[in-house]
């Protein structure tokens, strides 16, 4: 039992209880499958919030650990170590917020099948608070391998109608990066000895003195960003992401945006700059030049899309292509910038996704010529769509600002990039999200009735919606106002990370 | 030459009790009425179940028999207890498909049972000589099986695989021939220390060649897997799940066997033929797979590329550090195999109808919808063979990985996880198929094979969980 009720073991499983119960569900009873998922992952979020109030946000260490030994057969020494930070906590819990939301959303959207999708969103969440709390690499990769399966059925089985294509396309790319770092674990793992991140750091410094040569850093460090920067997805790896997210039915784009993308970022703040530190080093450069041309590249082909959600889906290339810019600046401020942007992309991206499909559901069209005029009809959504949208092209007050105004600051001042025209350039992008945000806004909201504003009967959202978006709203403002509570809760382990690489 | 004593056959004690087993239902089955062939199945399984609980009790005995002729040890009993599954197994998916295709006759699970019989003798042999009779005991059942609709594919198959079985055996008498004129010993022990006193040279190299092309037909290794696609194809489904599973256990078993005790002395000139027969197999069992529509042939060649992964693990086998990790990853991974494998190949059974219709993938579609449990375990199966978590084929993947790494092989382990990506590309399909994709498909239902996917699917992912005690058992399954 007591292995059960640490609280990092009871946020990662428990959703696997409502699986369990959903099991047990005739199919034809909708209401109470539905139910019974949200009420799991609302206790769920509760749990997190527990965890949050156990969580120390001085302490630079990792947290709450629940260590136990798994697989200890000789040369094997693998722990079932779950534990936290302040690296991980916001994203911990913005994975915990994201899903019931989620899980609200497909209330009407989703009629077919809702006991198979109800069972593989929690499995989902169980693979995704895995990924963030796993400090073990043989634990993390199988969390990280995971997250796949269930997101591949749901884009499969409730996507639009590419669906198959997108849903193997996503699997297959994300598998390509991931099995190149399975090769650098193993690597690792049997030079070190462990597979314990935190023992493998202590040992480390001393291979890299003597065995392992600058070039194998390199070579496991580019194995690793691999997994991660397909996942995030970088400038040239993100074809796969229009795809999936376009296909994927709303609640899917929500936690594809808001947490697996993060998981790409994440992976890179844990494990790439903690393990590898002089090729991080070596490689920021290079790493901000990919993150600068992402950003003016999605901020590019966002503007030219005619498809809201594609216009949507190609922002986040240009979005995390900040996020990449504030990991690699390798100071305090790029770095909490970035984590905080992490949250604030999947607060706003993930509101402009569940906004997209909460209309797409009444009319059944993204395409951004047949809207016009849609303010006038419905008001509520407007505004909240204005909100969203504001906070995700940057503008002072809200959450989206705070993130990339302290990663160009980082960037700006970074020794490791060494050069101020990325930040200088990228700067650009937030001028260029300000475009395509609002030529997409204008059309759609602004103006005369559209085709489809005209001929369809549009409702403004009815109260179950406004539940669903409000909570996101809520935490734009906030973040925006007042970031102070959660730069505090990261910073100490920001701090900690820096202070072991070379610069 | 000493007379054998009565505790030499204590060391093949199992071997001994399913041979005689086999013999009285031979006889026994004279007297059970057509129609009834039930109780043969029935006593086949039970004679197997009673072999492997004996088997379990030598669990942790190590001896010699018969003049150093036949090992008992760590590696020889979990050869054994694996083996006993498969043919538990075995049974189990062909005693419903037999009735229903017409086929069913005792001598079915006789020849089974002689079949595994021989397999276990392989798993214990200590000398070539044992090994070619295992060899021979394995494979004449397997051939009479393989034609046991006699359809004419199902003849077809037969006498292919006899044939080319025949050729490959030939391969390894040549080579026993070879290594003993080079060494002057069969036994492998004599071999090995022949070999370390500087008698090598090329004939024994040759010979180790030889005897590695004969059980790489038996394995399906490319370049000699040419026969398996038919073979696998045109046999009944039933064999081919027995088939598929048991005779490449028997082979690799005894390929580990021979090549870590009696050739580490000639590692230097066979770990490259062993790289190269390992990548050229990974590559092309998952290359050819994906343009099969069959899904027999497509598991034919996944089953081709898994000789290939299973091969990884002999590659550093002359590496004295690594070599007891190599052994282990591969028991392990054979473990895997099989029951990936065979909950496969029952999902495949209870979807084939007579005539060998239900056999293409298309014939999958719209499975998850009216029998999500048979989808899901199927879905299972082909993650598993992938190596995806939470399935025991990701831990098994990642043993083998582990291996080749440690034994320094780094390139080919990059080429194993890429083949891995490629095979997903197929895999998935049938995923597709059966979850995306609307049809109406019929399925059997028989116990046997409700219990053989059910259990397997169970094993392959509640065992990914806790693998500990398997990898306690793979690693100290070691050779004596």
């Amino acid at each position: 039992m007591e292995f059960l009720l640490q609280p990092l073991t009871l946020l990662t499983f428990f959703p696997i209880l409502g699986v369990l119960v959903i099991l047990f569900l005739n199919s034809e009873m909708k209401n109470a499958i539905r139910w019974v998922a949200l009420a799991t992952s609302l206790i769920t979020f509760g749990i997190s919030l527990w965890m949050l109030t156990q969580f120390d946000a001085s302490n630079p260490d990792l947290q709450l650990e629940a260590k136990y030994p798994w697989i200890a057969v000789a040369g094997w020494n693998i722990y079932y170590y779950l534990a936290v930070d302040g690296l991980s906590v916001l994203l911990v819990l913005l994975t915990a917020f994201l899903t019931p939301i989620s899980i609200l959303s497909t209330w009407t959207a989703v009629e077919e099948r809702v006991k198979d999708f109800m069972i593989f969103f929690l499995l989902l969440e169980v693979g995704m608070t895995g990924v963030f709390l796993a400090q073990d690499l043989f634990l993390f990769y199988i969390f990280w391998e995971f997250t796949l399966v269930p997101m591949y059925f749901l884009i499969g089985l409730w996507g639009g109608p590419r669906r198959i294509y997108a849903a193997i396309k996503f699997f297959l790319y994300t598998m390509a990066g991931s099995i190149l770092m399975l090769v650098a674990i193993l690597f690792l793992g049997i030079q070190t000895g462990t597979f314990n991140v935190p023992t493998m750091l202590t040992r480390l410094p001393d291979l890299y003195a003597t065995t392992i040569s600058p070039q194998t850093q390199m070579w496991l460090f580019i194995a690793f960003a691999a997994a991660f920067a397909i996942k995030v997805p970088m400038w040239p790896l993100h074809s796969w992401l229009p795809d999936a997210h376009v296909e994927a039915p709303t609640a899917g784009s929500v936690i594809l945006a808001g947490v697996l993308l993060k998981m790409g970022t994440y992976g890179f703040l844990r494990f790439n700059i903690a393990l590898f530190p002089d090729a991080t080093v070596a490689a920021a450069p290079w790493i901000a030049l990919l993150a600068t041309i992402g950003i003016i590249y999605g901020a590019a082909v966002s503007y030219a899309q005619q498809d809201i959600k594609k216009l949507v889906a190609y922002s986040s290339v240009s979005h995390l292509g900040f996020v990449m810019l504030g990991l690699f600046a390798l100071n305090p401020q790029g770095v909490a910038g970035a984590i905080l942007q992490m949250v604030n992309h999947g607060l706003s991206t993930g509101a402009l996704f569940l906004l997209v499909g909460m209309v797409y559901e009444q009319t059944h069209t993204r395409e951004i010529k047949v809207y016009g005029g849609l303010w006038k009809i419905m008001p509520i959504f407007g505004t909240i769509m204005l909100i969203s949208s504001l906070s995700s092209m940057g503008l002072p007050g809200l959450n989206g600002f705070v993130g990339e105004f302290t990663i160009l600051l980082g960037a700006f001042g970074s020794k490791a990039i060494g050069n101020p025209w990325y930040a200088g350039i990228s700067a650009i992008g937030v001028i260029m999200a300000a475009v395509y945000i609002l030529y997409m806004f204008q059309k759609v909201f602004l103006g005369p009735a559209g085709e489809i504003t005209h001929h369809h009967e549009l409702k403004d959202l009815n109260w179950r919606e406004i539940v669903t978006a409000v909570p996101l709203v809520i935490f734009m403002f906030w973040i925006g106002l007042y970031p102070k509570p959660f730069f505090d809760i990261l910073a100490p382990a920001v701090e900690k990370l820096l202070s072991a690489l070379p610069l | 030459m000493t007379q054998p004593q009565l505790t030499d056959f204590y060391t093949i004690l199992p071997f001994t009790i399913l041979v005689v087993w086999a013999c009285l239902l031979l006889l026994a089955d004279l007297f059970i009425p057509k129609g009834r062939k039930g109780i043969t199945a029935f006593l086949a399984a039970f004679g197997l179940a009673g072999t492997m609980g004996y088997a379990i009790t030598q669990a942790s005995l190590s001896s010699t028999g018969f003049s150093g002729m036949v090992y008992l040890d760590g590696f020889s009993t979990y050869a054994n207890i694996l083996l006993l599954i498969s043919g538990l197994l075995g049974i189990a998916v062909a005693y419903g498909y037999n009735q229903r295709m017409g086929i069913e006759r005792g001598e079915y699970y006789t020849l089974l049972l002689f079949s595994v019989s021989g397999m276990m003798l392989m798993a214990q042999a200590a000398d070539l000589i044992i090994i070619f009779l295992a060899l021979e005991l394995l494979s004449i059942p397997l051939y009479v099986l393989a034609a046991f609709t006699r359809k004419l594919e199902s003849e077809e198959a037969g006498v292919k695989y006899f044939l080319l079985g025949a050729f490959a055996t030939g391969f390894v008498v040549y080579g026993t021939a070879l290594v003993y004129g080079a060494t002057g010993n069969t036994s492998l022990t004599g071999i090995f220390l022949a070999a370390s006193n500087g008698t090598s040279g090329l004939l024994l190299t040759i010979g180790a060649a030889l005897i590695l092309v004969g059980f790489g037909f038996k394995v399906a290794a490319v370049p000699f897997h040419m026969w398996t696609p038919d073979v696998y194809q045109g046999a009944p489904t039933s064999v081919t799940a027995f088939m598929s599973s048991g005779a490449k256990i028997a082979g690799f078993v005894a390929l580990l066997r021979v090549f870590a005790t009696a050739f580490p002395s000639i590692s230097a000139d066979m770990t490259d033929i062993l790289w190269a027969l390992s990548a050229v197999t990974m590559i092309v069992g998952n290359f050819v797979a994906i343009s099969q529509t069959n899904i027999k042939r497509m598991l034919a060649y996944s089953s081709i590329a898994h000789a290939g992964y299973i091969l990884m693990a002999f590659v550093p086998y002359g590496n004295k550090d690594v070599v007891s990790v190599s052994i282990a990853a591969g028991l392990f991974y054979l473990l895997t195999y099989v029951l990936t494998n065979f909950g496969a190949w029952a999902v495949v059974i209870s979807l084939e109808k007579a005539e060998g219709k239900g056999l293409e993938l298309n014939d999958f579609a719209g499975l998850s919808k009216k029998y999500p449990a048979l989808a899901a375990a199927m879905t299972v199966f082909m993650l598993s063979f992938i190596g995806f978590p939470p399935t025991l084929g990701m831990v098994g993947k990642f043993y083998l990985f582990r291996a080749v790494i440690a034994g320094g092989f780094n390139g080919l382990a990059i080429l194993g996880v890429v083949t891995s990506l490629i095979s997903a590309y197929y895999y998935l399909r049938v995923v597709v198929n059966m979850y995306m994709r609307e049809g109406d498909p019929v399925t059997e239902r028989e116990p046997g094979l409700a219990f053989t996917t059910t259990f397997t699917a169970v094993a392959t992912v509640v065992l990914s969980f806790v693998p500990q005690w398997l990898f306690l058992l793979a690693s100290t399954a070691l050779l004596r």
